[in-house]
């Protein structure tokens, strides 16, 4: 097991900012276009991580012309860039699923202030 | 073929576990890492002594103490080294290889593919839904037979049950191959080879790395 735990160690992006559900994302992601590579920004709201160790995600929630679209994303992939937390949401539960169900002002969220 | 390891048939290894692993298209792969070899040779049959061109090759040193006195004598003749499994191989040319030789992983490249034969976790005695992947009857609506296998055969003609029927019975422990895995990446000085997909076994079990005969 030892050894697995190494291989999965190695993997990991240790680089990445710290976030949690609720938090406003900016996720560079590398986009290869035959031989030119090239980074798009998906900017929207974590409303879930899913933990482990190389198998890790997290799902990017947009509204996109009044049309919800979510992205999850392996946290430790080597498409990401890199991510940029934008604010951080003050929510009350690690998923934040119901977020789906609420539109225009109360989809709103809370920023988290720190002291 | 050059390189005089390469003609080796496989090696002995110990499946350490599952993870997955990240190609540099961010492509998610499972892996199966198998801790193979050192191995020594143990034995070597030519065709003029044994009728077959094989190598015999140990793996997993243990205690003198652990082995039966035959096989101590056996191993006596490749050197110090005692081991817990020995498993024959076939070679083609076994004049290129002497007696305690140690074979490792660089046997195999990275991008072969390769036939991993490992023994399947046992089950004991188990129904025809594990077993066979039967559906199974109705859990609710007063059914009776929810896990049964139902009716085995038909009634006066051939009035016997044929030959093969699935039932309930052992499941598990027993010797699988599993055919053309990728090898991902290899790992010499840690003696790891990380092969695409699963294979057959419990963590720490003894899984054989062949070559394939027909890569497809």
């Amino acid at each position: 097991m030892h050894t697995i735990k190494q291989i999965e160690k190695e993997m990991m992006r240790l680089d990445l900012p710290a976030f949690a559900a609720g938090d406003t994302v900016k996720v560079h992601v590398k986009i290869k276009e035959g031989e030119k590579e090239r980074i798009q920004a998906f900017q929207g709201v974590v409303i879930s991580k899913r933990k482990g160790t190389t198998n890790a995600t997290f799902i990017v929630r947009k509204v996109s012309y009044g049309i919800g679209v979510e992205r999850i994303f392996p946290l430790h992939s080597p498409i990401i860039d890199k991510i940029e937390v934008i604010t951080h949401g003050r929510v009350r539960r690690s998923k934040i699923y119901y977020l789906r169900n609420l539109k225009g002002k109360a989809a709103r969220i809370k920023e988290r202030r720190f002291r | 073929m050059g390189n005089v390891k390469a003609m080796c048939g496989g090696l002995i290894g110990k499946k350490l576990g599952m993870t997955g692993l990240f190609s540099s298209d961010g492509k998610y792969i499972p892996v199966t890492v198998v801790q193979v070899g050192p191995c020594v040779v143990t034995q070597v049959k030519t065709m003029a002594s044994d009728g077959y061109n094989a190598l015999q090759l140990g793996f997993s040193e243990q205690k003198r103490s652990r082995i039966n006195k035959p096989r101590q004598g056996h191993l006596k003749k490749s050197g110090e080294g005692c081991f817990a499994f020995l498993q024959e191989f076939s070679v083609e040319n076994p004049g290129e290889y002497t007696l305690g030789q140690t074979i490792e992983s660089d046997i195999f490249k990275i991008g072969e593919r390769v036939n991993a034969v490992g023994t399947t976790k046992g089950r004991g005695f188990a129904g025809v839904i594990k077993r066979h992947g039967f559906h199974g009857g109705k859990k609710t609506h007063g059914s009776h037979s929810h896990r049964i296998p139902g009716s085995i055969g038909c009634s006066a003609w051939p009035a016997k049950v044929i030959k093969g029927k699935k039932m309930p019975g052992h499941y598990g422990n027993e010797r699988k191959t599993t055919q053309n895995l990728e090898i991902i990446d290899i790992r010499p000085e840690e003696n790891l080879i990380m092969l695409k997909g699963a294979v057959s076994g419990s963590r720490s079990g003894l899984v054989a790395i062949k070559k394939t005969k027909f890569a497809r």
